[in-house]
Formats: structure tokens, sequence, C-alpha cells
């Protein structure tokens, strides 16, 4: 699996494709909720459960193949709750059976089935540790926006570049995805070679894209 | 995957609920808050040449734009100086609800409370506040969201309830009772006045018992009640003891019983010095 699948441009729930008959499609919804949840997934393992890291990569494969294979999501009712508490306390209940019968953990863990970036993830949180007080389900959440959010930048670049975009996605980053305090459409025209005029234009382009996706993908892995 | 440092998400995710709006009539000029509920901000409406207040829905799943105008046509027949009235609802391209309200200049109650010690004050202010949710009761309207982040103070001390875009009509759809009000305004009752004397604890017990048939019948009921221990007459909610009775009394006619314990004074006196 792609660390980095590109979001498809329709609004289709990757829930709904994972209740589709058709095996591709289903695989298809499963690669998208992954992509949006596994960092969260394994964050709060560790946090939650506090678990070791190698334990915690484990838990977040079997979770996910656990999930597919009995269909776990089957069960959800959008009226309830939101796709991703629902997910959470899906995941609560996986990894308290697991922590009760260890036995099962130690028979599959270490067999990897899904190409994930934990080594990647561990290092977001050593070096950027929950803050105090925050309990592990606001720090879910706060993960899987930071995913979400990510993941909907990947996708900007990655159409910004395929339509030959590419300084349309540079005003985005300079001005909106980099600290760069101070910044005036002016100075950021100047740097990129542009007029000031197309500087507004173009960011107000950009950022009404970012937002589409924003919302697709929401729609995407957070809603029936 | 990109990864994005809390500065960044956080200004990404403003960006993202930034609403587009549909036509050109209003043009947001900045954000004035944020609550559960969804954004505030502060817009103009180019067609009136007026500053409004835009409030975004943030829910999950708002009530359909249908209900919200139907809602919001009895909502505009609320003429009430407490009431802060609903100009217009729409809808963004992306689904999410909006609506447009009268900009309120003054200070949110859990903010001006701050400056505002005195019980009575508050409790005088409560009154204010269950006499306006009182009138909207009376015309069938029940709020649903009381709560001190949608009550404004005026700089005249003026009560303005906000946010009725999420108010029911009583009968209609959803949760439509003036007890749930009733429940939320026990609950500002009690955020408002701490600590609390015997009486005024019943008031609140009374107001948000788990038993909405326990409850105030509306607004109107809870605010008499406030407004009977403020006059120091004794609470509906409440049975007082023979001595609280005479304490009350005695309070509440501190004039009477100080000029009678003059003349006994006095007269005590006279019968010392002069026996007569």
């Amino acid at each position: 699996m792609p660390e980095v699948p590109l979001f498809p441009t329709t609004r289709r729930s990757a829930l709904s494709a994972m209740r589709s008959a058709d095996p591709a499609e289903r695989a298809r919804g499963f690669e998208t909720l992954v992509a949006a949840y596994w960092r969260p997934v394994y964050k709060y393992i560790r946090i939650k459960w506090s678990k070791s890291s190698e334990d915690a990569q484990d838990l977040t494969q079997g979770f996910f193949v656990r999930a597919m294979e009995k269909q776990f999501f089957r069960g959800y009712d959008p009226a309830r709750a939101a796709f991703r508490t629902f997910l959470r306390t899906c995941l609560d209940g996986f990894v308290a059976n697991e922590h009760q019968a260890d036995q099962r953990l130690k028979r599959g863990g270490g067999v990897e089935v899904l190409s994930l970036d934990f080594e990647g993830a561990e290092g977001e949180l050593q070096q950027h540790p929950a803050p105090d007080g925050m309990t592990p389900e606001e720090c879910f959440h706060r993960e899987w926006l930071r995913s979400v959010f990510g993941l909907a930048v990947d996708t900007l670049r990655r159409e910004c570049e395929a339509e030959g975009k590419g300084v349309h996605f540079r005003l985005f980053e300079r001005y909106d995805l980099e600290e760069a305090g101070g910044l005036t459409y002016e100075a950021l025209a100047a740097e990129l070679g542009q007029p000031a005029t197309a500087v507004t234009n173009y960011l107000a382009a950009t950022r009404r894209r970012f937002r589409r996706i924003v919302l697709e993908l929401m729609g995407e892995v957070d809603s029936p | 995957m990109t990864w994005l440092p809390d500065r960044t998400l956080d200004h990404l995710q403003r960006l993202s609920e930034h609403p587009e709006l549909p036509g050109a009539r209003y043009r947001i000029v900045r954000e004035l808050g944020r609550g559960g509920m969804g954004v505030v901000y502060l817009a103009e409406d180019t067609e009136l040449d007026r500053e409004v207040a835009l409030k975004v829905i943030a829910a999950p799943a708002p009530p359909p734009v249908e209900q919200m105008l139907r809602e919001a046509r009895i909502l505009a027949q609320l003429e009430h100086p407490g009431i802060v009235p609903v100009h217009d609802v729409g809808e963004l391209p992306d689904g999410r609800a909006f609506y447009v309200m009268k900009l309120v200049r003054g200070r949110r109650l859990d903010e001006y409370v701050q400056q505002t010690a005195g019980a009575a004050d508050r409790l005088r202010l409560f009154e204010k506040i269950c006499q306006t949710v009182a009138f909207a009761h009376a015309q069938g309207v029940v709020h649903r969201d009381l709560k001190p982040q949608n009550i404004m103070v005026g700089e005249f001390g003026e009560v303005l309830v906000m946010d009725w875009g999420v108010a029911g009509v009583a009968g209609g759809a959803g949760r439509s009772d003036p007890r749930t009000d009733v429940f939320a305004l026990g609950g500002l009752l009690e955020w408002l006045v701490t600590p609390r004397p015997k009486p005024l604890q019943a008031v609140c017990r009374k107001a948000t018992a788990a038993d909405p048939a326990a409850r105030y019948d509306g607004a109107a009921a809870l605010g008499s009640d406030v407004a009977r221990y403020l006059d120091g007459l004794p609470v509906l909610a409440y049975r007082e003891s023979i001595v609280e009775r005479a304490g009350r009394w005695a309070s509440r006619n501190r004039t009477a019983v100080l000029l009678v314990a003059a003349y006994l004074v006095m007269r005590a006196l006279l019968l010392f010095f002069t026996g007569r």
C-alpha cells in the first residue's frame, strides 16, 4: 500500500466503499481509512495504553487487519456518533481484548501486513509529545485532524503539480504553511517573481481548493 | 505525509472553516468568537450597509435548511428588547448552515459577572434573563442552548439573549419543551450564585430535576420564584422552618423590627429610672 494515497475527488465515503460488493472498491475504502487513521491509532495506543513502540505497531497492524477481516466498521451508525469516535471505541475494545489475551498478540505480532512509517510516527511522538492535561481521547482527535490536514496538503501539492501550478502551491506553502510572520503579499510577489495582484488571486484560488480538498477528505473518512 | 506543527494546524483549520458565502450580500470582516456550535464572524451586509454577526453552524448534522427557515420565520416574530433577532438564514456551498443576527455590542455574561460580584445584582440579572426567555416561551419558542456564552449584557445592564438559531418551536421537531430551558437556567443560576442559601439551593434543584415534570413549567415560574427570594418572600421550591421564617420576616421588615426594638428599650429604660 502506498504511504500516502492520492485521494480520489469523489465525495463518496470510504465507509460506503467498504460496504461495496466489489473487492477493489472495498480495498480502496480500506486504504483511505488506514491512511487517515493509522497515525492517530498508533499514537493513541502508545499514550492511552502505555504500550511499547513495538507492541503499538503490532496492535495498529492487527487492528486494521482485523477490522477488514471482521468488518468491524459495518456496525457504524452515523446517527449515534462521528465515525472517528466509533473507530476509537472499536480500538479500545480491540486493545482491551488483546491485553487480556496477551498470547494472541504474540501469535500475530511482528507480522508486517501494512507498510506504514512507524519510525516516523514514533519520532513525531518523541519530538512533539502531547501537551500536559490533554486526555488520550483529545490527543486522538488532535492527531486525526493533523493526519487529515497533512493528507490534504499532500493532495493539494499533487493536484497543483499535475496542473502545472507549482507556483500556486509554493505561495500557499510560504504564506499558510511556513511560519513566516509578517510576510506581505508584496514581499512574496518579489520572492516568487510574480505580480502582487497575481499573488492575491493565486493564493485565494489555492485556499479555496484546499478548503474543498479538506471538506472532501472529511466526508470521505468521517461520514457515512 | 506532511507533518503539521500545532500552530500551522490551527491556522489551516481556521482557513478551511472560513465560509465561502453564496452571492455578494455578506462580506466576512473577521472572526468574533467560536464555540461548540460554530464560529461567529463580524460581517458586512453590503445591501443594507450595516455590520452584522454571521454564525456558521459546525454541527456535523445541522437541521435541514427548510426547517431552519421555518423556525427563523417564527423567531422573526419575537420582538422583545432582550431577544437578538435572526435576520437571515442560508446554506453554504459545502452544506453548512449559517444565520445572520443583529450585531450586539456588550459583554458576554461570563465576562460581565467577573466584575459584578454582588449576589443580589447577579440575581436581578438572572431574573431579567428569565423574563426574556419567558417571553419566548409564551410565543411557543424554546431556546435550547442557554449558557453564559449566549447571553450578553449591554452597557446599561440590559440583558440580551443570543443564538436563537437552534431554537425549537414547542410541539415542533426535536426537543422543544420549555423545561429544557428551565434546566439550562437552573444550571446558569448555580453558576451565577455560589455559595447559595438554602432557598436558592432548592430553586436550583427544582429547575435541574432529572424528571422534567418535577421542574418549573417554564422560565416565568422560575423567574418569579427568584423574584420572591429577592423580595424576601418564601420561595415555592423550599419549605422553611419557623425559625427561618421568623428570620426572613425580620430581615424583610428590618425597619419595623428596629423601631419596635428601640421602643421596647426606651420603655425598659423609663421603667428602670422612673418606675413608670
